[in-house]
């Protein structure tokens, strides 16, 4: 059983107890706990089962690798699945439950997956459940997923807050164990800006409960001191709860702080997600205990014999009262000396090693009293829910039984791996160091940068120094070459010593015992979460997924949240074992971000809900939004769609709005639309080549309505044009294409015609534009008083500046309704102004405002196209019959060359037509007008579609216009648009233009 | 090919699976055959098989310079689904759909055709016009798709937020008949197919050279020999612009990063796959209860299969404000594939410029969907140098100006 | 995440400063040129492996186009150059042949 004892602990404030539940069970701990260790003191050593057999388990390691300790936690608004409970800092009133599980931990049905885990090996599923057809989606699949997933899904928004922070320095160091304190330390003598981050709440790594001495001193005083000369300098930042997430391309790191989630509900955001740029980053990140793959190795009880000593050593929590440690390195000593020194028994030391001489650890232990059995192995597990004892065998051999030892735990240490994931992240490449039986880092292929220097240095445990002495003097070295990189010189100076402990070397052991039948080996697991044993691994070599990716994904090694941290190790050497090829060559999975999962709140940041993306606003939304506005997102934009009156639907408010402003007045707020100046001597030459017409004939003081195509031939934009001097235009464009546009003519002139001399700007939002349309329209104006507005002063097609009810404005004539229209332009911060001002005086004559949806019907009556419903990137302005906009006395303008390729030019394209259904329905949006037959691939043959449908309000009919083959040429024509609900709509093919087809209107 | 089954899985237990075969054999290549295929992902290894399947052509070899499926086959975000605008696209797309379904029984592979359906959120007036629009010329196309209102939407999809702030769900197009696919099994299915057909799947094999005479295709060099073929197929995705360098001529094709990235696994909570093309992302969940997120590509050439990290935020921020449960959930790891992309952003399959080498490349983001349909198809040019399903679909689109242009239906990766 | 310096305005920014313009120093084709002219203008790219010249605009920033030589599968960038050149700068192909001998692009080495 597992326990906490009187005395120890060192990270426990045992003053203050914190109350938490677990499965609705009341439990206690201190402050200090992590969630595991106080589950452990309370003896819950179940914690979970796991993914595919419901196999009950328990915590097996004590920090961010753990694979089995996930829980559901929290409530509401605060749930979150998957919460790993040895990283999961304990609170009061801290709800966890564990996952996975029907009805309840203790009695799951699931576990009968278990029972028939024979006939569930790996891969299994690729050879079942292919017949019958149906059963995969209907019965299989719906069981299958059941039964996958760990955690709960939220259901609940989150009630939490996330943000971003931006940091940049010289040097950024990951880890805060003594390699990243000493590599801070050295590094920081060099003035650079260094920062220094730590997954934990804590300083110093292992180093502290594995103990030792530093310059005479035992080594948590110097850990002490360390961290207390960092904190005191001016060029040192510290973060702790800050995980190094992941390295990214030119030395981009991702940060990921977790500020309160050990402290829920208190004000400010929960994670933070720092992107840091550094000149050069220093992974110091220790390296993570590899278990060791004996059968029942995944029985709650069997733990990693450094996480043993963690349980201890911090939290005064002892995992058994009766722990066998099974090793084959001298580390695992640690556990068996920290537990007798606790007063705890330690029935053996089940060395694998065959070749294990006297050596100094062997001799501590025996002076303790321990049994040391050489070449010994576990041959298997006793227990279910937790361990009772184990059956000993020969490390060489097929697992004979010599020996059965009674005992609750197990502590078992195959070696250790680096941590070299954020060395990996970015290319940096590994080695295999045949002496330890880990990849390091391979210092002469490490990652590159913007200038293809190295930009990743590895220090301590991470770069396979495992001995304190090692870990200091490689972080001395490694800061030393870190701060030479980026040219900060550190000048030579005695660096810390710590004592020397002397170790046998390691022997490999993948697989206890040696020759395992296939009965224990499909009991060895590797996976744990994942549920994938040596039998798998062997499986999938067996079966010709060679591949290291193969097998992994073959098997789902390594696939779970733990992303193989345990197992990936131990698996690869299983399948290079069975393929008889040395681990090297068979190489690793790639590594990707981030380390450990981090927070989708996190990623996303502030940016959600309202303020999701930026939101423009012309100077009359707040007018628009107390009027009743409807609105349409246009770009960032908003646009009213219409402006709905009470007790009014909203089509209602949209007919309204169209004929009051053919009867009387409407004011659009044009404000949105793109307002692009280009000026200089070449601007004529230059608005040639964008636009397809002739803009350097265009008179001062006139307007032009103008097309713009891309080199590609196709419509992109279109408006109107007003020449405001010989070397000056103002383009209009569509409220969505002004930055494009803008883009677009920066482009050219920077990068084909740079010495032609123009200058565009892009002035949209520093004016407001209202257009004033419809019968009455003049006579607001007039009333407003200023400029001459008359016909004979200012045209149609032309422009003007004046005065308008004392704004300075400028005033175009021009018309997108077909109605008498002036758009007026004035200074944004005025836009707000004239618009009350012309409410005002409109409303002796019936003005009210409209809205996109009346915008679009008015030009629809009227024929004329708009950019994204008659253009969808696929038609050039031939299609529209827009011949009359293209200049045949131009040489060239963008898009020319395109617009005369055989496609281009086939009579067979589809020509822009008005259609008028027989029965004075609206046909759908979309629909396509069908031909005779089928093509080769038989699909229905088509001739046409609509491009635009609307009832219109004035002609009290349902009008279109669409692209039909040869519709030009078949006026008076009626042809075919099946719906999508049955119906089909046959409709006669007219002239497009529906309303006032002399354009009198516009002209009076 | 000892087949797969049920009974069979039960006989193996009995001695521990120690019956199983490989699954393809590993052959070393030969000096010659009928047809090469350079690239053993999805697209090759099904092109291959139906060489073989439909025309009798099994004297062919897939060379792979790593290992099969282990391209954009292994690295994408499995979504299947044929609601595509234009017709060549519809037809190409469809045919490959209805592959899927019966896909696990051609193979006696289970690749888990899950046809769990695909929505298509529509969250501004324009894009409800432009689905309205693919509904209807679905229906023309034999694709059976249909525009829903919101309520609909949220009946299918509970865990979506129909009334967010910014971008309110307005409608979406739904096929019922889309879903997802195990995606290596795909590989792998096809790869054991071939190879029980008696062709050689060649993995570890870089192609060096292409060998021609008087303008004809004769072989290739590679890294494990000179390999003489009547014809060649090029399937290699993002490689594409490399290897018709090998070729001597060149395409329209750039290759850029797409990022995807999953979630921790959860239980089931969202069974059809939602794509919000507004504000780019998409997502589904998978089997094994990860959600599956995708999003978009970087704006410059990369080889890398790493994008930059601002693409994942972006991509994030989206889901959460369409799926706000999302904000608490966890990201498990990210990952980058290299995709080709076309000057239309539709693909190539097509002859070239060398007689008897043809090509089939440009998938962009959506190639997965694609690949029984792809290869369908691209056997089909490969034997009889032409096909209703590739005829639209040639190099020659480009000098003609006659592009297949789907951007009105899909605005985003996928 | 890329860092690139923009040599208008001399700022070295973050990628998402900037926004990529795809192939650099594309001949412009207009009304006369040959249908493969043409294509090959508008669609033909190099998209190598290793060595690219690329378009790119510092967009939020000073607002200018520029050149960039990057190795495609390093990321490295080799140099930044104004947009208003024919060709990649003598000096700084020098430097890529000392950092990639033999390297090749469009006829440049």
């Amino acid at each position: 059983m597992s326990k906490r004892h009187s005395t120890g602990g060192r990270l426990l404030n045992r003053e203050k107890a914190l109350h938490f539940t677990f499965n609705g069970q009341k439990f206690s701990g201190y402050e200090g706990d992590t969630l595991a260790s106080s589950l452990l003191a309370n003896d819950q050593m179940l914690v979970g089962r796991s993914f595919k057999y419901h196999r009950p388990r328990g915590v097996v390691a004590a920090g961010a690798e753990e694979p089995n300790g996930l829980v559901n936690m929290g409530e509401g608004g605060r749930f979150e699945p998957n919460q790993r409970v040895t990283t999961t800092e304990l609170f009061d009133g801290l709800t966890a439950r564990s996952q996975n599980h029907w009805p309840s931990l203790e009695f799951d049905i699931g576990v009968v997956n278990s029972r028939l885990a024979r006939f569930l090996p790996a891969g299994f599923y690729y050879k079942m459940f292919i017949h019958p057809r149906p059963f995969w989606k209907y019965i299989y699949e719906p069981f299958i997923r059941q039964s996958a997933g760990l955690g709960q899904a939220p259901k609940e928004p989150d009630a939490d807050t996330y943000e971003h922070f931006y940091h940049f320095c010289d040097l950024l160091i990951i880890g805060g164990g003594i390699a990243g304190l000493q590599a801070a330390k050295t590094a920081a003598k060099s003035g650079a800006r260094v920062m220094l981050i730590e997954q934990t709440g804590h300083w110093g790594g292992r180093a502290v409960v594995d103990g030792g001495m530093v310059d005479g001193d035992p080594v948590d005083n110097y850990v002490e001191q360390t961290v207390a000369e960092l904190a005191a300098l001016d060029n040192v930042t510290l973060r702790t709860r800050m995980m190094g997430a992941g390295v990214y391309d030119h030395g981009y790191v991702l940060g990921y702080e977790q500020l309160r989630d050990h402290l829920p509900g208190s004000m400010g955001p929960r994670h933070r997600l720092w992107r840091i740029r550094a000149g050069h980053i220093v992974t110091a990140t220790g390296a993570i205990e590899r278990p060791l793959s004996f059968a029942g190795n995944d029985v709650p009880g069997v733990t990693l014999a450094a996480a043993v000593r963690d349980y201890l050593v911090n939290y005064g929590v002892s995992i058994g009262q009766r722990t066998v440690v099974v090793t084959n390195n001298d580390d695992a000593y640690r556990t068996a000396f920290a537990l007798h020194d606790a007063g705890l028994s330690v029935p053996a030391i089940l060395d694998a090693r065959t070749g294990l001489g006297k050596t100094d650890m062997r001799e501590r232990a025996e002076a303790r009293g321990i049994t040391v059995m050489a070449g010994h192995a576990v041959a298997s597990v006793k227990g279910g829910k937790r361990v009772t004892g184990i059956a000993v065998c020969k490390q060489e051999g097929a697992g004979a039984v010599v020996q059965e030892i009674a005992c609750d735990a197990v502590a078992m240490s195959g070696g250790w791996s680096p941590v070299v994931h954020l060395w990996s992240h970015c290319g940096g490449k590994l080695q295999w160091d045949a002496d330890h039986a880990f990849f390091r880092p391979d210092a002469d292929k490490a990652p590159t940068g913007d200038a293809g220097q190295p930009f990743v240095t590895v220090a301590g445990a991470a770069n396979g120094a495992l001995k304190l002495a090692d870990i200091l003097e490689d972080a001395d070295a490694g800061a030393r070459a870190a701060a030479a990189q980026i040219g900060h010189k550190i000048r030579k100076s005695k660096s810390p010593v710590a004592q020397r402990e002397e170790e046998a070397p390691l022997e490999p052991v993948w697989l206890m015992p040696a020759e395992a039948e296939v009965k224990l080996r499909s009991k060895a697991w590797l996976d744990y979460q994942n549920d994938v044993k040596v039998s798998d691994v062997q499986l999938a070599a067996q079966e010709g997924f060679e591949s290291v990716e193969h097998a992994k994904r073959y098997t789902t090694l390594g696939m779970a949240t733990d992303q193989g941290k345990l197992s990936n190790i131990n698996g690869l050497a299983i399948l290079s074992d069975a393929l008889g090829r040395p681990i090297p060559q068979t190489g690793t999975t790639t590594f990707r971000p981030p380390y450990t999962p981090i927070s989708m709140g996190a990623i996303g940041g502030e940016a959600r809900g309202e303020v999701f993306q930026p939101l423009r606003r012309t100077p009359m939304h707040d007018w628009h939004a107390a009027h009743g506005a409807d609105w349409e997102p246009v770009g960032h934009w908003r646009r009213p769609y219409a402006f709905v009156r009470d007790g009014e639907r909203l089509k209602d408010s949209v007919n309204r709005e169209v004929l009051n402003t053919r009867r009387n007045l409407g004011l659009l707020d044009a404000s949105t639309l793109g307002k692009i100046i280009v000026k200089g001597p070449d601007a004529p030459k230059f608005l040639d080549m964008m636009y397809t017409n002739m803009m350097s004939t265009l008179k001062p003081g006139k307007c032009r309505y103008g097309l713009m195509c891309s080199e590609n031939g196709f419509l992109i934009d279109d408006g109107v044009v007003a020449r405001l001097d010989e070397q000056t235009y103002l383009c209009h464009t569509t409220t969505g294409g002004a930055e494009r546009i803008h883009q677009h003519m920066e482009e050219w002139l920077q990068t084909e015609w740079w010495d032609w001399q123009v200058y565009v700007a892009n002035v949209t939002e520093q004016y407001a534009q209202v257009a004033v349309v419809g019968p009455n329209a003049r006579r607001a104006l007039e009333k407003l008083g200023g400029m001459d507005v008359s016909k004979e002063a200012l045209g149609f097609m032309e422009w003007a500046d004046g005065t308008l009810g004392g704004f300075k404005v400028r005033a175009y004539r021009i018309s997108f309704s077909g109605e008498l229209s002036y758009e007026i332009a004035v200074d944004a911060s005025h836009g707000l102004a004239l618009w009350e001002k012309l409410m005002e005086a409109g409303a002796a004559f019936g003005v009210m405002p409209y809205g996109t949806e009346a915008l679009h019907i008015l030009r629809a009556e009227k024929g004329f196209i708009m950019i994204g419903d008659e253009t969808d990137g696929t038609v050039i302005p031939q299609d529209l019959g827009l011949d009359w906009a293209i200049s045949k006395k131009k040489e060239d303008f963008l898009g020319k060359r395109a617009q005369a390729r055989r496609h281009m030019t086939d009579p067979k394209r589809w020509k822009l037509v008005g259609l008028e259904t027989l029965s004075g329905a609206v046909i759908p949006d979309g629909a396509y007008a069908i031909g005779e037959g089928t093509n080769a691939n038989g699909q229905r043959n088509v001739i046409g579609r609509v491009t635009s449908t609307y009832y219109s309000p004035t002609l009290d009919r349902g009008i279109a216009m669409g692209l039909v083959l040869y519709g030009p040429d078949r006026m008076g024509e009626v042809i075919s648009f099946p719906g999508t609900e049955g119906a089909t709509f046959k409709a006669r093919i007219v002239d497009p233009v529906f309303y006032d087809k002399e354009g009198e209107k516009q002209n009076v | 090919m000892k087949r797969y089954s049920v009974f069979a899985v039960a006989r193996e237990a009995a001695r521990y699976h120690s019956g199983w075969e490989r699954a393809w054999r590993n052959p070393e290549p030969k000096a010659k055959y009928d047809v090469v295929i350079i690239g053993a992902g999805g697209h090759g290894l099904a092109t291959a098989y139906h060489l073989g399947k439909r025309f009798g052509v099994k004297r062919v070899a897939i060379v792979e310079k790593g290992w099969l499926g282990g391209g954009n086959t292994g690295r994408n975000t499995t979504i299947i689904r044929s609601n595509y605008l234009q017709d060549p696209s519809a037809a190409l797309y469809e045919k490959s759909r209805a592959l899927y379904e019966t896909m696990s029984q051609d193979l006696n592979y289970n690749v888990m055709f899950s046809p769990r359906g695909v929505i298509m959120l529509a969250q501004t007036h324009h894009e409800v016009r432009g689905y309205q629009r693919t509904a209807h010329a679905n229906a023309l196309q034999g694709v059976s798709t249909e525009f829903i209102t919101p309520t609909r939407v949220k009946e299918l999809v509970p865990i979506i937020n129909i009334k967010g702030p910014r971008y309110p769900v307005l409608g979406g197009l739904w096929q019922a008949r889309g879903g997802t696919a195990r995606h290596d099994a795909v590989a792998w299915g096809y790869a054991r197919a071939c190879s029980d057909m008696g062709m050689d799947v060649i993995q570890q094999c870089e192609v060096t050279a292409i060998r021609r005479k008087d303008g004809k295709v004769v072989g290739v060099d590679t890294t494990r020999g000179a390999i003489d073929c009547e014809k060649l197929g090029i399937v290699v995705a993002g490689n594409s612009g490399h290897v018709a360098g090998l070729a001597g001529f060149r395409l329209p094709i750039e290759s850029v990063a797409l990022q995807a990235l999953v979630s921790e696994p959860i239980k089931p909570c969202m069974d059809v796959v939602v794509m919000a093309n507004t504000v780019h992302g998409y997502m589904s969940q998978s089997d094994k209860g990860e959600m599956v997120i995708g999003g978009g590509t970087d704006g410059y050439n990369n080889y890398t299969q790493r994008g930059s990290f601002h693409h994942i935020e972006e991509t994030v921020r989206a889901l959460i404000e369409t799926f706000p449960m999302v904000s608490r959930l966890k990201m498990l790891r990210q990952w980058g594939g290299i995709v080709d992309v076309t000057g239309d952003r539709s693909p190539i399959l097509s002859k070239t410029p060398v007689e008897n080498v043809f090509i089939n490349c440009g998938w962009g983001t959506g190639g997965f969907k694609a690949t029984p349909g792809s290869g369908w198809a691209m056997a089909e040019l490969i034997h009889k140098g032409h096909g209703p399903l590739t005829d639209d679909f040639g190099l020659n689109r480009f000098r003609e100006g006659r592009f297949i242009d789907e951007s009105v239906a899909a605005g985003v990766a996928h | 995440m890329l860092i690139l310096t923009c040599p208008v305005c001399s700022v070295t920014a973050e990628e998402t400063e900037f926004h990529g313009g795809g192939e650099a120093h594309l001949t412009r084709f207009g009304p006369g040129a040959s249908e493969e002219e043409f294509e090959n203008y508008l669609f033909m790219r190099e998209n190598p492996r290793g060595v690219h010249f690329e378009r790119w605009r510092h967009v939020y920033g000073c607002g200018k186009w520029f050149h960039a030589a990057r190795c495609t599968t390093t990321l490295e960038v080799f140099g930044t150059y104004p947009a208003q050149t024919l060709e990649p700068p003598k000096t700084l192909r020098a430097q890529i042949s000392k950092k990639r001998p033999g390297w090749f692009w469009r006829g440049f080495e």
